[in-house]
């Protein structure tokens, strides 16, 4: 049963990465593609943990934990950089 | 392993699927970008939350170990989207809204996006003559 509800949250996911990717291609803004980014990132994270789930294994942990640090940063430098035209001052 | 474990455990997962699906479909359903800056809140907090209370409940009643590990993903991320939700917006404004479309700010200094921010007082300015 879990296998099942495992296999039912990973196509919701890829469904959700593929239209994130539709955003990022059509987005007729910078701000609408660093956010679709950010939606990718967020997306990769509970995709990792299932998978952690369902390897039983707490491995991945870690690498969402990276995931979500990097995510966050490349979207905070993005946006600087949309703003500043510069990313550290 | 008992069946009231696995059908808790599925329902998490099974809720955590359909709230990041709401999310990216906002991304594309919605039409303004402050519009679609709201979805992707779903699949931040229930989304990888759900996700997340799963493989809590997962390791703590299956392979009986407890770990911490996901509370500090929980952590992070909702510390961490009011922030980027924040720049998000910004880089939105500054290159859609000009100074006149928004609202006066009722303080000293205009809007951070706008103006540069204010100088502070340099208090021994008059201290030290030479």
């Amino acid at each position: 049963m879990i296998e099942i509800a495992l296999l039912f949250a990973f196509g919701c996911y890829s469904l959700g990465l593929l239209f994130n990717l539709w955003r990022i291609t059509r987005g007729p803004d910078a701000a609408d593609r660093i956010l679709a980014l950010d939606t990718m990132v967020i997306n990769v994270i509970a995709l990792l943990i299932l998978y952690g789930i369902r390897e039983g294994t707490s491995v991945y942990y870690e690498a969402s934990m990276l995931v979500a640090m990097v995510g966050f940063v490349s979207t905070v430098a993005y946006c600087r950089f949309i703003l500043r035209g510069d990313i550290i001052e | 392993m008992a069946p009231v474990t696995e059908i808790l455990i599925s329902f998490f997962i099974v809720v955590s699927g359909i709230f990041g699906l709401v999310g990216s479909y906002g991304l594309i359903k919605l039409r303004d970008t402050m519009q679609r800056l709201h979805a992707p809140t779903k699949a931040t907090t229930l989304g990888v939350g759900g996700a997340l209370i799963a493989s809590m409940l997962y390791f703590l009643l299956v392979k009986d170990s407890f770990s911490f590990h996901e509370l500090l993903i929980t952590l992070f991320l909702f510390l961490t989207a009011p922030i980027t939700a924040n720049f998000i917006s910004k880089a939105f404004m500054v290159s859609n809204l000009r100074p006149k479309d928004v609202p006066e700010t009722g303080r000293d200094y205009g809007w951070a996006i706008y103006d540069d921010p204010p100088q502070l007082k340099e208090p021994e300015a008059e201290g030290k003559g030479e």
